[in-house]
């Protein structure tokens, strides 16, 4: 029987997680078997938990356990890293949870910090740099640890709290949209809670646009003054929080 | 094939896990070497890496790799390889290792260690995946025998003949796992001693101590524990037949303070010396 054949029987009989001894295992292979099926369940659930920590002790030990068994079903992994594998459960979180939108939010967050923990370096700017910018045609270059995300509810005052050990507050849903944005400042990762205004900001400097004109897209018909010491003031923020790690001409 | 061959290293050292990393970077951890999972730092950038640095500064590292799958039938993963070379350049390591097994196939991937047959085809596909893996990190790597909890109808030599067939194709070398002989001995029914004795002796480079746990029908390889007493015995054989080889200490559960470790360690280095002398 053929080595291929062989590791086709026992991945599919890891997968199904029972049945019949896959071709080519010896007989006495039955409780080794039962070990190989609990063995992949256990480590991912593990892995899982270890990702998604907050989440965890969100739902407990049986909901965040049933859920994670629920994505290993529903998508076995397949790279080296487990990185997509991760990226994936909070989707799977909201499909469980769909009356339930901080679940998958506190998700993203685990998900997203982690992410930022081990992402790439990068230097970011001084305010002397940003003293000689040609503002007009200036476009800045973000952390490329920063990634944002939507939120309906107050996800993260929950994971603030779960975070230090303190009792998390009551769910509530937001009065305005909003988003977080999470990046890594040094080797500290780093997350706050932003308005529809700057996460839009954020998401076309990220898309390259230049600032002038992500000024001028930003104002309305007779706001212009406004739009730009709003910007003025974001600027500030982000220099202080390292995020804005170059400006291209 | 490559050339280079792995410069002589002996030692007593423990795996580098994340509740001693503080004390590794804060005072000099008296071992001769650090092991770390290769994967835990295939990240491209932040605090593993930093740490990593650090540590390198002060120890010489060896890289052990779980995700490698040098036994998949439909080969190694280049994108793998392509970021373990990356690690391999930056840490500039002792030897790089992975396990004698198979993790993932056509695109799925178990994250355990899958045991594989040990049949002619076997030896085919493994050797020709080793000198893949030997090419692109320009070195010839260490594998590891794992615990196994199953074994196959057509097998066609012990894991010991397979590994030592391995070495001489490939020019390849062992890192002997005394913990894992032991509880596939146990699980399957062969004499640890007369594995020991099969092990070609110019070939082992390093060895793992480990402890284990007691199964409802197998010992399971957990880490978990201390190394236990028949261990303790085995690896003392290991050591008159294979004279001094690099050894270290796994825990990757319950894991103690750094000081339990060292002491641990310590009884080793005593085991190894009493070897020495008697030899
Ligand atoms: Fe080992």
């Amino acid at each position: 029987m053929s080595l291929l054949a062989i590791q086709r029987g026992l991945r599919d009989h890891i997968l199904a997680g029972g049945g019949d001894r896959p071709a080519g295992v010896a007989p006495s292979g039955e409780a080794g078997l039962a070990v190989y099926r609990r063995a992949y369940r256990a480590q991912l659930v593990a892995c899982l938990r270890d990702t998604f920590e907050h989440t965890w002790s969100w739902l407990g030990d049986d909901g965040f356990d049933a859920a994670a068994l629920s994505h290993i079903a529903a998508r076995p992994p397949g790279g080296w890293t487990l990185d997509a594998y991760s990226e994936d459960f909070s989707q799977t979180l909201a499909g469980l949870y769909p009356d339930d939108p901080e679940v998958a939010e506190l998700a993203w967050l685990d998900w997203s910090l982690r992410r930022a923990f081990d992402g790439p370096d990068a230097d970011p700017i001084t305010t002397e740099a940003l003293a000689r910018v040609d503002w007009e045609s200036a476009a800045l270059t973000l952390s490329p640890t920063l990634t944002i995300g939507a939120v309906a509810t107050n996800s993260a005052a929950i994971w603030g709290a779960l975070a230090e050990g303190q009792a998390p507050p009551a769910v509530e849903r937001l009065p305005a949209p909003a988003a977080i944005r999470v990046w890594r400042q040094g080797l500290s990762p780093q997350y706050r809670t932003i308005d529809a205004f700057e996460q839009l900001a954020l998401a076309m400097a990220l898309d390259g646009c230049g600032f002038a004109r992500l000024c001028e897209q930003l104002a309305g018909p007779d706001d212009a003054e406004r739009v730009i010491a709003r910007m003025g003031g974001l600027l500030g923020a982000w220099l202080h929080d390292g995020l804005i790690c170059g400006v291209r001409a | 094939m490559s050339d280079r061959v792995i410069a002589p290293f002996e030692g007593f050292g423990l795996g580098l896990r994340p509740p001693h990393y503080a004390e590794f970077l804060e005072r000099d951890v008296p071992v001769d070497f650090v092991e770390v999972i290769s994967e835990n730092f295939m990240v491209r950038g932040g605090r593993p890496l930093h740490i990593l640095d650090a540590v390198r500064e002060r120890h010489p590292v060896a890289m052990h790799g779980v995700s490698m799958s040098i036994g998949s039938a439909d080969g190694v993963k280049p994108d793998y390889l392509r970021r373990l070379k990356t690690l391999v350049d930056r840490v500039d390591p002792l030897w790089v290792s992975d396990h004698l097994c198979w993790t993932g196939l056509e695109g799925f991937n178990s994250h355990d260690l899958l045991p594989l047959p040990y049949t002619e085809e076997a030896m085919d596909v493994v050797c020709a995946n080793i000198a893949r893996v030997q090419e692109v990190l320009e070195r010839p790597i260490l594998l590891e025998n794992p615990s196994s909890y199953l074994t196959f109808a057509d097998d066609e030599m012990s894991e010991h003949a397979f590994m030592a067939r391995m070495c001489e194709a490939t020019g390849c070398s062992l890192l002997l796992d005394i913990n894992n002989i032991y509880v596939s001995g146990t699980n399957h029914g062969f004499d640890p001693a007369a594995y020991i004795a099969g092990v070609p002796v110019e070939r082992v480079r390093q060895i793992h101590l480990a402890g284990h746990s007691q199964g409802k029908d197998l010992l399971i390889d957990t880490h978990d524990q201390p190394v236990p007493d028949p261990v303790w015995a085995l690896y003392e054989t290991a050591c008159r037949r294979f004279g001094p080889v690099a050894t270290m200490i796994e825990r990757d559960d319950d894991i103690p303070p750094l000081s339990e470790m060292l002491a641990e360690l310590d009884i080793a280095r005593a085991r190894a010396s009493r070897m020495e002398r008697a030899a």
